[in-house]
């Protein structure tokens, strides 16, 4: 006997505890696996590149901190290397180390809540949050220590950074590196080989290689799925290519590949961080340019490798001291194009492990 | 390091093939007629030496006389990257073929271009408001939007 | 199997829309403070019963607060919530994702039209005693974003809010002198008296 069925529609609503941030899913569900699925956002759609439009070039930073504010340094590092590269300015060499010490503190700062809140959603309730939050607080007070802010931190200026780094921060630096790796051994041993964890995340929201290319994913989600591309080989900005570090890839393009390939990366964003603090030279941290950025009419995309992914920022100059045109290439936009073929077949647990993995920041989604 | 390949060298090899496409070329970048932008592009995602697989970003700009859409395009093979234009004229229905059925990764951003200025993309699958909601007046982005 | 047409998206778009409009007309101007019921019962003067003070302190004592992160201060709310800063020695450990089993909405992040309809469908299905705080730049007054075509300037336009906390994000400090200074509220002790 057959039993009849019908589909119906769930939506998993903007507030949600699951989902990391303001982000709706208008799930259609067949019992508990999923048959279609339809993003909408647009509930933190905070118009940054218009009102970007009426600011100074300077003044746009602050803007760029609020835009994946989980990653606010290396936000600042794509905009103000997109700004160098529009108005020609080279920048002195220790600001150049300062800002890749300061852009890989904040890689494995983002890589912390990402995983933190990547296990919080497989059912590991608080403890691997709290864990990675203690840590995240070390790296916390580094920044708080430079900047004088916990979040959004507003540091780095076109032509350098805006202040010096000040005496106690080497040290405590060096710290802090030094203890770091003895704690990702520590989650890794708890987590690597737990069973819920692999029977939660093995084979699940498998995206293939060719889609992946197809559908201009990037960062971890694109290195997962076996690609290996990283902007930090592949178009080496600032001094990244003085560093030795490898690129963790995938293979399955499964939860569980991304959720390692973070994990890696924090070991190799230390690994840089031990480089760079024994290359630091003395000097200025910042070029001379004029209070007013002026750069001549013209275009200019800058990349890097954030975080979540390759962040650019697109700017065209009309030779006035604001931008014309101001756009952030959000990676964690392009990056959910794949959601639907990633959730449909898979039941609705499954989905939030899933939408986990991706590692989202509504902000940068939005913008 | 990505080579930024030069907009005149490649605009030579595309008039080669379609004829009349190019409208202005430079070391930057190049400009194509709207009418050829989907042979153009299928042209460089297929050809071999130009393996343009990986669509880095699109995005507007709303310079009064026309719109501009700037397709940022990469080979992650050959690791090389090429910036292509688009102009639309008119305010009022301004529009342009949509490469969703090349890139999929266009999907999202061709919405958000729709949402925000206002231009249509002829053969996109699901053309609608994706970061402001259904019922908003106008469309934010463009110059001449007043605001209160 | 065959899905078929099981809600149509247009449709749903546009009534969301409409909502947004309607609640956008209606909210040009914000809402006053609650705060007429404590200047009322401090110029009585009259004397507290000791069931009135249990009651009070009961509910300040755990408070539980609503999922409701949009944006950035989530994030020091959630460290708040961890184990450096620890929310849980006032009580408020649980953040509760059903807003029947809360009683306080801390607000952290801008809000926008869009997404304002849900919030104050959040705030109505909370049951009474219910509290406000406002936490942030942007939910006191749209903050940076204040300009943009988007974004509500300010909480008080869409629900009454009780506690003000300034700071862009304001750090854990900040919120739990919010918090005491919330909880203090609740026990209906005047702030001016104390030369706050």
């Amino acid at each position: 006997m057959v039993i009849k069925t019908e589909p119906f529609v769930v939506n998993f609503g903007p507030a949600h505890p699951s989902t990391h941030g303001v982000f709706r899913m208008r799930m259609t569900l067949d019992g508990e696996v999923i048959v279609d699925m339809e993003p909408v956002f647009g509930y933190l759609h905070r118009g940054i590149e218009k009102l970007a439009e009426e600011r100074t070039y300077t003044g746009c930073i602050p803007l760029t901190d609020r835009l994946d504010y989980t990653a606010s340094m290396t936000n600042n590092f794509a905009y103000v290397l997109a700004v160098e590269r529009l108005a020609g300015i080279t920048v002195p060499e220790r600001a150049e180390y300062i800002r890749v010490i300061m852009a890989e503190l904040q890689r494995i700062a983002s890589h912390l809540i990402a995983v933190g809140t990547f296990l919080n959603d497989c059912g590991a309730f608080m403890t691997p949050v709290l864990y990675m939050l203690r840590e995240r607080e070390k790296i916390l007070d580094l920044f708080d220590m430079v900047s004088g802010q916990r979040l959004t931190y507003n540091y780095m200026r076109v032509g350098g950074v805006s202040q010096d780094i000040p005496e106690e921060f080497i040290p405590a630096l060096k710290k802090f590196v030094k203890e770091m790796p003895g704690w990702i051994d520590e989650y890794d041993r708890l987590l690597k080989e737990n069973e819920i964890l692999l029977a939660r995340t093995k084979g699940v929201g498998i995206l293939p290689k060719e889609l992946a290319i197809n559908i201009s994913a990037s960062g971890p989600v694109l290195r997962a799925s076996g690609v290996k591309r990283d902007i930090r080989r592949a178009d080496p900005y600032s001094i990244y290519d003085r560093f030795e570090f490898d690129i963790p890839t995938g293979t399955a393009g499964d939860c569980y590949d991304r959720y390692r390939v973070r994990i890696e990366e924090m070991r190799q964003s230390v690994r840089i961080l031990k480089q760079a603090m024994e290359q630091l030279p003395k000097g200025k941290v910042r070029s001379d340019v004029p209070h007013l950025t002026h750069p001549p009419v013209g275009e200019a995309y800058g990349h890097i490798e954030a975080p979540r992914g390759e962040l650019g920022f697109y700017l065209v100059s009309d030779n006035s001291i604001a931008p014309y045109r101001f756009h952030v290439r959000a990676p964690t936009l392009i990056n959910l194009t794949a959601l639907r073929d990633m959730m449909v077949g898979w039941k609705v647990a499954d989905a939030i492990i899933i939408f986990g993995s991706i590692d989202i920041c509504v902000a940068e989604v939005d913008r | 390091m990505t080579l930024a390949l030069s907009g005149e060298e490649i605009a030579k090899q595309i008039e080669k093939k379609f004829p009349k496409s190019i409208v202005k070329s430079s070391p930057e970048g190049l400009v194509v007629d709207r009418e050829f932008l989907l042979e153009v592009a299928s042209y460089l995602k297929t050809a071999r030496g130009l393996d343009f697989d990986y669509l880095t970003a699109i995005t507007a700009v709303d310079y009064l006389d026309y719109f501009e859409v700037v397709y940022q395009l990469t080979s992650i093979k050959h690791n090389h990257s090429l910036v292509v234009k688009a102009r639309c004229y008119g305010r009022e229905n301004p529009s342009l073929p949509s490469v969703v059925s090349l890139w999929r990764g266009a999907d999202f951003q061709e919405r958000e271009i729709y949402d925000l200025f206002g231009i249509n993309f002829e053969g996109h699958p699901n053309l609608k408001r994706i970061v402001l909601w259904a019922g908003f007046e106008g469309h934010p982005l463009r110059k001449d939007y007043l605001r209160w | 199997m065959e899905v078929g047409e099981v809600y149509s998206s247009e449709r749903l778009d546009k009534t969301e829309g409409e909502q947004i409009e309607s609640l956008k007309a209606r909210s040009q101007q914000p809402i006053p403070d609650p705060d007429e019921w404590l200047e009322k019962e401090l110029e009585r003067n009259i004397l507290l019963t000791s069931v009135d003070s249990l009651l009070d302190w009961a509910r300040r004592s755990s408070l539980w607060p609503v999922v409701c992160f949009p944006a950035c201060c989530a994030f020091e709310l959630i460290a708040t919530a961890a184990s450096r800063f620890d929310i849980s020695r006032f009580g408020m450990e649980i953040i509760r994702a059903s807003p029947r089993q809360a009683d306080l909405m801390i607000t952290a992040g801008t809000l926008t039209w869009k997404m304002a309809p849900q919030v104050r469908r959040i705030y109505d299905q909370m049951a009474e005693p219910k509290w406000v705080i406002a936490m942030g730049a942007c939910a006191i007054s749209g903050g940076i974003f204040r300009s943009s075509y988007s974004v509500v300037p300010g909480y008080n336009r869409i629900i009454p809010v009780d506690v003000y906390i300034p700071g862009c994000p304001p750090r854990p400090e900040a919120l739990l002198y919010g918090i005491r200074m919330l909880q203090q509220k609740i026990a209906k002790k005047s702030l001016a008296a104390e030369g706050r």
